[in-house]
């Protein structure tokens, strides 16, 4: 028989080992212990959190294992574990429901359609560079690059009017922090619910030739209709993971280049190394910075472990990306490492969606940034820059950068 | 080397189409995995092996 302990040590959300890209210094130590462990979890639960690779593969591969609590709630003090799973939404569902509606959108997703995007997506990395260099710096490379290149891209996706994106980035911020005041966590879904009914109906009215307007056809066609309340948790999914994630990628990917001078040059040198360096800039990142919240429905194995039916368990993303087992030097960058296996976009039926059309947007922005402006360097001292400790996606608030006269 | 894949479980992620090209493909109605070859050449044994290894679905087994 198993004996908990009364009193479980805390969940580690502090990033404490001194370098803002390196996961709670915990995390070492979790993985070397055995089994898992269970944490008290800021929610209110305590959870079992899974650190170690092959461990995080196997519990998030476990059909025994529930979504239903929102990705990363275990972090969130007040968050409910028990809201009913709304239709249409993508993250929460489990089963066949799930796989129905994965299957209607993944078309949009396929290596072959994203790649067709791919002279798109460069030209839009090319315009803004073209606007970057046309004026002289310092300027907040968050807001006049990282942010707009993904939010565009989603926006031509979806078929949403880029010039209502105002409405949707500042409501995602609130959505995504964890601190963020209950008031006005409603108010932003309200506003978010209300724009994207909004095109929802307009889509269902005359479905264009876009990614809502082609799934309402292809649902349709196939015999499923989806409700409009499907429509808009689906679009509003994502909306929020199509812009949100990328976007802090580049920010902090850029920063976490910007102090690695060899890998950088290496990079500059040769832009084919994009490929290999996107890989490993979201393993060494792990955006999603607190891993991903699941229920037992059943009995779990993990490793040697038997976890039971109704208990709670997180898969620590950036934990199972810097173990060294399987990731040798897991702490150091090393853009031609063959990071491709990493857990940052999770493991399972629920690893990203979206994926290669990241890892595409992410390709142009490393082979196009530093070669068009090499001197790129920070505008303010690194200590002056603030980390999103407290959303659910790691990035920084602002980038500031500037750069010498003659570039390209 | 023969492959074998699971339809059913496969997601869509398209991780073996970017470690394997010529060996999987995705069916552009529903974006699940295609087989182009049941018994890949030895060129291609690697990367098929590193396909089944990034599969989240576990749907892509090989035999040797």
């Amino acid at each position: 028989m198993t004996v908990t302990a009364t009193f479980a040590r805390d969940f580690p959300t502090e990033r404490d080992s001194g370098c803002p890209f390196d996961p709670p210094a915990e995390y070492t130590e979790l993985r070397a212990q055995e089994g898992t462990a269970s944490l008290a979890c800021p929610v209110g639960v305590e959870a079992r959190v899974v650190s170690r690779y092959a461990d995080v593969r196997a519990m998030l591969g476990d059909p025994n294992l529930s979504s239903h609590a929102a990705p990363s709630t275990h972090v969130v003090a007040g968050g409910l574990l028990d809201r009913p799973v709304a239709p249409g939404s993508l993250l929460n569902m489990d089963g066949p429901g799930h796989a129905r509606l994965r299957r209607l959108l993944t078309p949009e997703f396929t290596v072959k359609r994203i790649q067709a995007m791919r002279p798109y997506i460069q030209g839009l990395v090319d315009d803004h560079l073209d606007a970057l260099l046309a004026r002289t710096g310092p300027v907040d490379l968050v807001r006049d690059f990282a942010l707009p290149i993904p939010s565009l891209v989603i926006c031509e996706l979806l078929g949403v009017d880029y010039a209502d994106r105002d409405r949707f980035q500042e409501q995602t911020a609130v959505l995504i922090g964890t601190n963020s005041d209950p008031a006005a966590l409603e108010q932003a879904n309200l506003e978010v619910v209300g724009f994207m009914t909004q095109l929802v109906l307009t889509k269902l009215a005359a479905p264009g030739d876009d990614l809502l307007g082609r799934l309402i056809v292809r649902a349709r066609e196939s015999g499923q209709e989806l409700s409009v309340e499907e429509l808009v948790t689906l679009g509003i999914t994502l909306l929020i993971a199509g812009h949100e994630t990328t976007a802090n990628m580049i920010g902090l990917s850029t920063l976490a280049l910007l102090r690695q001078p060899d890998q950088l040059a290496a990079l500059r040198a040769d832009p084919g190394l994009a490929g290999t360096a996107v890989d490993e800039m979201l393993r060494y990142l792990s955006i999603v910075q607190f891993g991903v919240l699941r229920q037992a429905t059943g009995d779990v194995t993990i490793g040697d472990e038997t976890i039971k039916a109704g208990e709670w368990l997180v898969a620590a993303l950036s934990a199972g990306n810097r173990d060294e087992s399987v990731f040798p030097d897991p702490d150091r960058i090393d853009l031609k490492r063959e990071a491709t296996a990493h857990l940052a976009f999770g493991y399972g039926i629920h690893q990203c969606l979206g994926q290669q059309l990241a890892r595409v947007e992410l390709q142009e922005v490393f082979a196009r940034l530093h070669q068009r402006i090499p001197t790129l360097r920070l505008a303010v001292p690194f200590e002056d820059i603030e980390f999103k400790n407290d959303a659910l996606v790691y990035g920084v608030r602002a980038l500031p950068v500037t750069w010498d006269g003659e570039n390209r | 080397m023969k492959v074998r894949i699971d339809v059913d479980a496969c997601v869509g992620a398209g991780q073996c189409v970017l470690a394997a090209p010529d060996v999987f493909d995705q069916r552009d109605e529903d974006g699940m995995v295609v087989l182009l070859l049941e018994d890949p050449p030895s060129h291609l044994e690697a990367a098929t092996e590193h396909a089944a290894l990034l599969c989240p679905a576990l749907a892509i087994v090989v035999d040797r």
